[in-house]
Order: structure tokens, then sequence, then C-alpha cells
């Protein structure tokens, strides 16, 4: 039942295309919201055409499930329109007012074409507005998802700024963690150690965690993992400044450390490594002559 | 769901496999997938590819990029119609192998996998399946 | 037929894998290398792996494969150059090439070769250097 009265919506749209269009455009163009600055009159229009062509064909094929496969087209415009939109700085209810905006001359039509019918058009102008209410809902929830991806990879970005590999001693780094340490950002982190190492032609990497608070067993897997793949490739790795709290953890964890050479301070790990790459500091003591 | 593209491979030869390997590697970069990641699905790749050809007297790979409005991801199914497996709880097994080597390739390309299913029964055939998210 | 070169460098012989190998060509390269190893009496093996974008439980068995080979002709292996994306991965699969000596690159695996002959004996697991 609803796609015979879509199909006739539809086929009333196609037949007033582009007037419909016209007037849709017109309208985005003077909203005082629409950021003239982020798009031009020409990507505007485009897209209100494109949109307008797919959903008249979505009408006239689909019913009203959103999710099923002829409405496919209109949500994969509307998810691509909707991250370019949030990557030109739009905000949410900007970019899913493309789609609200449309409202209002598709009703002032539908009240000229329907005049005589108050009832289908009652009926016809709520099925719509449904539709179209759900589409644009769609949008700002694509937006949403396309906004977090940006933000993840920002976070991914300050990880890799925030936790930098040092160099202690010729063939010696360091990796000093510092606060909390989730799954991502600790597989972020190993990664770049081991490329360090590469580089930087280190026989061992001290890894130390005194400034984190708390270690999980994800945390404790991706440690050990980091340290067996340092490993495969020919360098060892030493785990320093493991706190009494989380020795605790560990255990509880049934985490094996047993293969791992752990030290309780940075110093002791260092001396460690210079002992194991045949080095040592002495005393620059000028010999006495009495 | 949506299936951007799909492309079949011949498995027959050792020659295949090292083709299957360039061929997942190129997709999994078009999809956006970081070079660890890449490793790991061309890996699992390798394993199954050679399972089918070592235990499965040959057959095909499907590779299809996904996309399902929020992120892509890269689908691997490889088919052949060999003896099948008898036990798959057991083959999955670390060290489980019916010929010469160490028995990873089923259990290992799980563990370098998102998702993993394996459809197998004795005399009718192996078709594993493996996926990765980006 | 094609074949992996052998280069020898004093008494030991270094193989450098450039291509993404099929499995006859690693079996021959298995093959090729231990009848290298006992014609020319070396005492190491040096294998660069540092092009190799993969290694599968194939090639990591062809690896341990030939340092056991090596082992019982007393020579000792050394495997360099293994990526860092490569490494997680053998993590991840679970191979842990246990019979296999590992080395940042070739300097550093000639050093690990030349130092074993001085001291103590080849050891198969962890660097052999420590308590």
């Amino acid at each position: 039942m609803a796609s015979v009265t879509h199909s006739r919506l539809s086929d009333l749209i196609s037949a007033n295309e582009r007037t419909l269009l016209q007037d849709w455009v017109k309208l985005q163009l003077a909203a005082t919201s629409l950021r003239r600055d982020l798009i031009k009159d020409d990507d505007l229009r485009e897209q209100s055409k494109q949109f307008l062509g797919l959903l008249t064909r979505g009408l006239r094929d689909g019913n009203s499930d959103l999710q099923s496969p002829e409405w496919k087209p209109v949500r994969e415009m509307l998810a691509d329109l909707s991250r370019l939109r949030a990557r030109q700085g739009f905000s949410p209810s900007e970019t899913a007012s493309f789609v609200f905006s449309f409202k209002q001359p598709l009703f002032e039509l539908m009240r000229r074409e329907l005049r005589d019918d108050p009832a289908r058009l009652n009926d016809e102008t709520w099925k719509v507005n449904v539709l179209l209410d759900d589409l644009g809902l769609y949008t700002a929830e694509i937006y949403q998802k396309g906004r977090e991806e940006v933000i993840q990879r920002q976070q991914m970005e300050m990880l890799e700024l925030s936790t930098p590999v040092v160099t202690l001693w010729e063939g010696i780094l360091a990796l000093p963690l510092i606060g909390t340490l989730d799954s991502a950002r600790t597989q972020v982190v190993m990664e770049n150690l081991l490329v360090k190492i590469v580089e930087s032609r280190a026989s061992i990497a001290i890894i130390d965690i005194t400034g984190v608070p708390t270690v999980d067993t994800l945390v404790a897997q991706h440690l050990l993992k980091t340290v067996a793949a340092a490993r495969l490739m020919g360098a060892e790795c030493i785990i320093s400044g493991i706190r009494p709290q989380i020795a605790q953890t560990i255990v509880h964890l049934g985490v094996d450390l047993e293969d791992v050479v752990t030290k309780g301070s940075l110093a002791d790990a260092f001396a460690v490594a210079l002992q194991r790459s045949d080095r040592a500091i002495v005393g620059a003591r000028p010999v006495s002559t009495s | 769901m949506a299936v951007i593209r799909e492309e079949k491979r011949p498995i027959a030869s050792g020659e295949d496999v090292v083709t299957v390997r360039r061929i997942v590697r190129e997709w999994s970069v078009a999809a956006g997938f970081g070079l660890v990641d890449q490793t790991k699905i061309v890996t699992a790749a390798s394993e199954l590819a050679r399972n089918v050809l070592h235990h499965g007297g040959g057959g095909v790979m499907c590779i299809q990029s996904l996309n399902d409005d929020v992120r892509r991801g890269l689908r691997l199914t490889f088919e052949d119609e060999g003896p099948g497996i008898a036990d798959i709880a057991l083959a999955l097994k670390d060290g489980y192998t019916t010929g010469n080597g160490l028995g990873l390739g089923l259990g290992g390309a799980r563990r370098l996998s998102d998702e993993f299913a394996v459809d197998s029964q004795p005399g009718r055939g192996t078709r594993v399946t493996i996926a990765r998210w980006k | 037929m094609e074949r992996i070169p052998i280069l020898k460098l004093g008494d030991c012989l270094l193989v450098t894998i450039q291509v993404d190998m099929h499995d006859r060509l690693a079996i021959t390269l298995q093959d090729d290398l231990t009848q290298r190893v006992a014609d020319t009496r070396a005492r190491g093996v040096l294998i660069d792996i540092s092009a190799l974008e993969v290694v599968d439980s194939f090639i990591g068995r062809m690896l341990g494969n030939i340092a056991g080979m090596a082992r019982v002709l007393d020579a000792r292996t050394v495997v360099v150059g293994m990526r860092p994306a490569v490494a997680i991965t053998l993590v991840e699969l679970g191979m842990d090439l246990a019979g296999v000596r590992t080395a940042l690159d070739v300097e550093k695996g000639m050093a690990l070769i030349s130092e074993s002959m001085n001291s103590a004996p080849w050891t198969a697991r962890g660097n052999g250097r420590h308590p």
C-alpha cells in the first residue's frame, strides 16, 4: 500500500523536477544557516539534483523501509555527502538540514497538486515527512561516525608524539610509557618501538612502565608480544618500573613473565643493558700522586 | 553490507600461492589497512592458500572488498573439493598436522583475522572464510 | 631453473632472499644451502630476510630446517633483518622460530657468529649471553 502512494509521489516529483530543484536550491542558498564560505553554489546545486533524482527512484522502487536495497543509492549518496560536509567543517545539524530543507518546497508542491483531496494530501504529507526525517537523521548519524573516526585518528597521531623512544646510549633504547594504556594505544606505541629498534640498530630496548597506573590483561599481552617480536628480530627487551601493585595484578592475571627480564627501576635496567653490551661506566677521578 | 569489488583466483600451483599473496597485498593496501594489518591478512591468506594446494588438491580463492557505510573490510574465501576435515576442532589446535609441518595454518589464520569460519566435511571439500575490518 | 644465490664470505655463507618465494624455490634453497655448507665446511650461515614482507609458517619452517641441518654440520645459522610487521605477525601466528638465532642486520649477525666460535657452545634459544 505504501509503495503505491510512494510511486505516485515519485511521478509527482519527476513531473515537477525542474521547479522543485530550483525552489529547493534557492531556499538553501537563502538560508542564513548555509555556510556559503564552505561550499560552492554549483556544488550545492549538483548535490541537490543528485539527491532529487535518487529520492525519486527510491520512492518509485522502494517502500518505507529505508534499509531495503532500493534505498541503498540514496543512503550511499547521503553518506558520502555527510562525510564530505564533516571534512569541510559543517556542523551535524547544518549537514542534516540539507535533507530537512527539502520538505518546504516538496510540501508546497503537494499542497498545490493535491488541493482537491485533503485526506490524501494529509496522508502522503505525513508519510514523506517520516521518510525525510529518517533520511535526515541517517545523515546526522553518518556525520557523527565520521567525526569519531577523525578523532580517533587524531588521537593516534597524538599518541605517537607523546611517547617518544629515547636513545639512552648507542644501541640501547628506552621507551618511557606514561599514563593509562588502552589496547589501541599500546599497539601503536609498540609497533613504533620495533621500527625504532631497526632504525637505530639497537640491541636492547627498555620499556619503562613507572608512569603507568594500571595494567590489564590485554596491555600485559601486548607488552609480552612486543618483547617476543623484538626477540624474533634480534633485540632484547627489558621491562622496568613495575610497581608492586602492577606486579600483583600481573600475577593475579596469570600472565607469564618468566621469559622476560624485569627490573624495578629504569636505572637498574640501564645498568643491565650496559653490562649486556659489554660496556661499563667508569669514574673520572684523577689519579692521586702520593 | 555491500560487496564493492570481487575477484576469484585459482590455486593450482606454487606460483598461484605467490600470486594470491600479491593480490591480497594490493587489495589490503587499497582498502586502507596499515602495514601490520596488511601483513597479517596476507600471511593468513598464504597459510590458507597453501592448505588448499597441499591438502585440498587445488581450489579457488574469492576476495571481496566490503563496505557497510561505516567501515571498510576485506573478506577472503578459500574453497577446495579435497578430502575435507574430519575433526575441525582438532585441526584448529596448534601443532596438529596430517602431513609435513607444524600445522599452524588453520589456527594461525584464525588468530590473524577478525572473523573466521570453516565449513568442511570428509569427502565434501573445505571452505574457509576470513575477514578483517579497518 | 631459478635459484637463490649463495655467497661465500670467508668461512661463512651469505644468502639474501629478495623475492617472494614459491614453495619449490624455498625447498631448493634449503637443499642448496645444506649442500654448500657440507662442501665448503662453512662455520656460519647468514640468511638476510630484510626484503621479505611476509614470512608464513612454511618459510618459518624452512628457516628452522636450515638452522637444524647446519647445526648438524657444525655451522651456526643467524637470520637477520626481520621486519617489525613480520615479527609482530609471526608472534600472532604462534611461531617462535625456536631453533633459529636472529640479529638485526648482517653486521651484527656476523659478529654473533664469530663471537660464538670463540666462546660458549651455540645455544638454540635466546641470545646465549646472559645468565
